[in-house]
């Protein structure tokens, strides 16, 4: 089936020149889905008759020659953790595991009054807490490339299902890495918006200061489409920005001549696999020949961005969390005499490890005696961080670094070994913590697995890095290839 | 032996703006339970507050009313803790720099005014309600959960129960006056706890402080300080150690309970809301609220005093609230007298108010019309004593005093030709009492006025009635 290799700017082409229906192009997908999810177990919970029945309602606007939104009849696929009105949000855990929100989020309103396709839920890491996908309660994804090999995550479900083709566009979320580093696993491209672009109403709150929704998609184009849904001033979210709209996909072509990029050497030591970084240096080699001009820098603060990450992100989880008490919503324990051992057994069982990880870590470190040590002292060092952006921003237009250290790892290699799990989030949180913006966009293949470039730039500058990746993406000249969606090692 | 008590309050006050604090649900008080709910006052996941402007404006209003310092640049913080009427598991409140803070409540003593300082003023949410069902279930109720809140803390500044009820009272009169709240104490609208212990003044010991819950009105406020006080002293003179606790004041055996003993402070773990931004509150704001702040309780008074020539006590017990002295001024427009009206107001109409628990705003009568009452009063047409009938018939049906005196045809004879044909009948009848009035029983003369008044029914006026019996007898 041709359909699913289509890009979503191709397919909108085809369903607004009523070459193909909307529906034909759901039902091939929801095929694709069918044939595939039980080798790559990308998704919690399916949309079928919804999707097929809002096919139906754009193919009747197409047909009745009405305006019809910008996603125009393209199926998507979305985080389980952004509220879907009447389908369920799991958030990947047993605590949600039956809880079907009563309202959408700012941006599933957006992606329906824009007319794409929700087709289902993804699978993630429990409350978006992991970096494999491997802290769902649900299931483990499979790396498309090779099935042995963990997605990335935590919006791992997401990026496997747009490298598997389920989908050509998905949504995820991003708290430390979370989009970025999954496109890089996953040869997609990921954009992690600026802080307040996007709004946040609606999407279960890891670490809210530094939440932020973003697109998946096959390529950049697709991707600064959907990001042209996703962005907005909404007044139901206090951080988010009021600002002129943009169209991202506008100025993709213009060139990147005279673009100064540094390259900063915190990004590029011994804790990054040699391969890694020679596949993202080829690339800048491509961008110095398209005219940028490439510098080396330095972002001092960057040894201490995944502490500062850690104790900020958990500080701010134990609290978000708090609401998960079995009173209201949620799990709620079968065993409990009290209103204490309620709580008690409600979370205890409702929880998986690594969630109940961060809460007694994030507990700890606003807890009176241990605030200033930890919480208050995170947000200085914070601050340290986003000045070492400032500044950078000040010379250069882009910052270039790879996306993710190390290859996608195997199943199960260091999901007992929370510290190394956390190393692999040491590229990306950093731009987090700033709240400057980022994508990955892929740059080559290291041993068959994807390798992933990092593009960030400053506040709300999307357009320049969409227009940097979008000229990186042309002129690559990477034999792109198409997942095998098999276990490499044993040759299934 | 000298004890000194020591009083300090901590005020919950409901804002009365439309909408909850955090999201569009109204803050209306009843309402089925859980009519009155929104994702982002039930807590639901991915739900976020967004501050309505309104509750910082009745926050800033509160402050200047009470003389405090305005924060220029505050922010909310998450309150953490466990409860079933919180939806979230924090409560979104203010902790290390309050919306206000000093501040001062001026309380009036025998001896002079004293100052109550003010330590902060702060905005939150309110939770929801907990009931507890017959079957030991508990259900719960969200309408309230979210509904603005300002908590106001006083510095340990009272020294008797009789001044925490001073205090509560100016309080309650200027959340009134300034309209940010309807400081309804039995619709939970206001809310008070109280920490209270007592000093040996002798040899400096203390005991340790009783922090009290459930007190439902000033009088269980007052009655539970009462009795702590005494306890407190009590343990002072046998010489025992109490520990610090909260006690609630069980209003069936009036006393107080222990509730909990407090070992240490509970971890809140406070921290900045990050959820929602920073305020920053502009000089030229603060300015605009201050220049539209209604005249003040105490203001009022001193204008009482002056404008209407009144004496302290009345303008004192006029200027109580908002809604009366509003009604004592409407009134005066009607009237020559200012104190008469204050006369009739502080007498007849607010017993009545008192007694019946009345809303003055529910009166089904008009100031103009008790105006027009004393008009018909001042200019002779009914005498004070069917006047005062006349009030209770407007009480009752809302008439008008000329529409109720002229139905019951209540005018006063003070037609001289009609009415010394009524003398001159009653002298006829009681020529004794002609006789004893002139041997220099000057009762008799009374006598023979109130029977005229029985055969007016009450209509003769009286001096013109006592006039003619005075010629009438001259005249034999």
């Amino acid at each position: 089936m041709d359909l699913i290799n289509l890009s979503a700017t191709e397919l909108k082409r085809k369903i607004l020149n009523k070459e193909i229906s909307s529906k034909e192009v759901v039902e091939c997908y929801l095929n694709r889905i069918e044939e595939v999810e039980d080798k790559i177990d990308a998704f919690i919970t399916l949309n079928k008759d919804e999707a097929l029945k809002a096919a139906e309602e754009v193919d009747r606007k197409i047909q009745n020659g009405e305006e019809v939104g910008m996603l125009s009849g393209i199926p998507i696929a979305i985080k389980d953790n952004i509220s879907t009105k009447g389908l369920k949000t799991t958030c990947g855990s047993k605590m949600l595991e039956n809880y079907i929100p009563p309202y959408d989020a700012t941006v599933i309103e957006n992606i329906r009054k824009e007319d794409g396709i929700i087709i289902g839920k993804t699978n993630m890491d429990e409350f978006a807490m992991g970096s494999s996908t491997e802290t769902s309660y649900f299931k483990t994804t499979k790396n498309p490339y090779d099935l042995n090999k963990v997605p990335g995550g935590s919006s791992g479900g997401s990026a496997a299902a747009v490298a598997a083709c389920d989908v050509p566009l998905a949504l995820g979320s991003e708290t430390g890495g979370s989009i970025r580093q999954p496109s890089s696993f996953c040869g997609v491209v990921g954009i992690k918006p600026t802080y307040g672009l996007v709004s946040r109403y609606g999407v279960v709150s890891y670490a809210s200061s530094l939440d932020q929704v973003g697109p998946f998609a096959k390529n950049v184009e697709d991707a600064a489409l959907l990001l042209n849904v996703l962005a907005g001033y909404d007044k139901k979210d206090s951080t988010s920005i009021s600002r002129e709209k943009v169209d991202y996909t506008k100025r993709l072509k213009e060139d990147i001549k005279g673009m100064k990029i540094g390259l900063p050497k915190e990004y590029f030591t011994e804790y990054v696999d040699e391969k890694v970084k020679n596949q993202v240096l080829e690339a800048v080699e491509v961008l110095k020949d398209l005219g940028a001009e490439v510098e080396e820098i330095s972002l001092p603060h960057t040894e201490y961005a995944l502490a500062c990450y850690y104790i900020i992100a958990n500080g701010e989880a134990s609290s978000n969390l708090s609401r998960f008490d079995g009173v209201n919503f949620g799990y709620r324990s079968a065993e409990y005499s009290n209103l204490e051992e309620l709580y008690k057994n409600s979370r205890s069982e409702g929880f998986g490890e690594e969630v109940k990880r961060r809460i007694m870590v994030g507990t700890y470190v606003l807890s009176s005696g241990y605030y200033d040590a930890y919480y208050r002292k995170a947000q200085e060092v914070r601050t340290l961080i986003k000045n070492d952006f400032d500044k950078a921003f000040e010379k250069y237009d882009i910052i270039l670094a790879p996306t993710s250290p190390i290859l996608p790892f195997n199943i199960g290699e260091k999901i007992d070994d929370p510290l190394a799990m956390y190393m692999s989030d040491i590229l990306t949180v950093s731009v987090n913590l700033a709240g400057a913006c980022a994508l990955s966009v892929p740059c080559g293949y290291v041993d068959g697995l994807p390798v992933g470039l990092q593009i960030i730039g400053n506040e709300f500058e999307e357009e320049k890095i969409l227009r940097l990746a979008y000229n990186y993406e042309k002129n690559r000249g990477i034999d792109m290839k198409i997942p095998s969606l098999r276990s490499e090692e044993n040759g299934l | 032996m000298a004890y000194k008590t020591i009083i300090g309050l901590e005020i919950h006050s409901e804002l009365m703006t439309n909408s909850k604090i955090f999201c569009n649900c109204t803050t209306e008080f009843g309402g089925d339970a859980n009519t009155h709910c929104c994702p982002v006052c039930l807590g639901l996941p991915g739900a976020l507050p967004v501050i309505n402007k309104r509750v910082v404006e009745y926050g800033i209003k509160t402050g200047l009313a009470f003389n405090s310092k305005i924060a220029r640049e505050t922010k909310m913080d998450r309150k953490n803790y466990f409860y079933p009427d919180l939806v979230k598991g924090y409560q979104i409140s203010q902790d290390d720099i309050p919306l206000c803070s000093g501040g001062f409540i001026e309380i009036e003593k025998e001896d002079g005014p004293k100052k109550i300082r003010l330590r902060r003023i702060h905005i939150e949410e309110d939770t929801g309600k907990s009931l507890h069902s017959e079957d030991g279930g508990s259900l719960l109720d969200y309408n309230r959960s979210g509904v603005p809140l300002i908590e106001i803390v006083t510095e340990p500044d009272m020294n008797s129960p009789e001044e925490a009820k001073e205090f509560l009272e100016k309080l309650k009169a200027t959340l009134e006056y300034i309209e940010v709240s309807d400081v309804k104490m039995e619709e939970g609208s206001l809310r008070c706890d109280v920490n209270i212990n007592v000093v040996d003044e002798e040899t400096g010991k203390k005991t340790s402080i009783s922090e009290l819950k459930n007190l439902n009105s000033f009088k269980a406020v007052v009655k539970a300080l009462e009795y702590e006080e005494k306890r407190h002293i009590a343990l002072l003179k046998e010489g025992k150690e109490n520990l610090k606790e909260t006690r609630r004041w069980d209003e069936v055996n009036n006393e107080t309970i222990v509730m909990r003993i407090k070992e240490g402070a509970a971890d809140y773990r406070y921290f900045p809301e990050p959820d929602l931004i920073k305020l920053e509150i502009e000089e030229e704001w603060i300015e605009d609220i201050k220049n539209n702040l209604p005249e003040l309780p105490h203001d009022k008074k001193e204008r009482f005093m002056k404008e209407y020539d009144l004496p302290e006590y009345d303008a004192g017990v006029l200027t109580q609230s908002k809604a009366l002295a509003a009604f004592y001024e409407e009134t005066v427009k009607y009237s020559k007298d200012p104190k008469q009206v204050s006369n009739w107001v502080m007498g007849d109409v607010l017993r009545r108010i008192n007694d019946e628990e009345l809303d003055i705003k529910d009166l089904k009568f008009t100031p103009k019309d008790l105006g027009d009452l004393l008009e018909l009063i001042e200019e002779g047409k009914i005498s004070n004593n069917i006047g005062k009938k006349v009030l209770r018939d407007m009480f009752d049906t809302g008439k008008s005093p000329n529409k109720i005196v002229k139905e019951k045809g209540l005018i006063q004879i003070s037609d001289e030709g009609a009415l010394k044909e009524i003398v001159e009948k009653v002298i006829e009848k009681n020529e004794q009492s002609v006789i004893d009035y002139k041997d220099g029983k000057d009762r008799a003369l009374g006598f023979l006025v109130g029977q005229i008044m029985k055969e007016t029914r009450g209509k003769a006026n009286p001096q013109l009635a006592n006039k003619l019996i005075l010629e009438i007898i001259d005249e034999k």
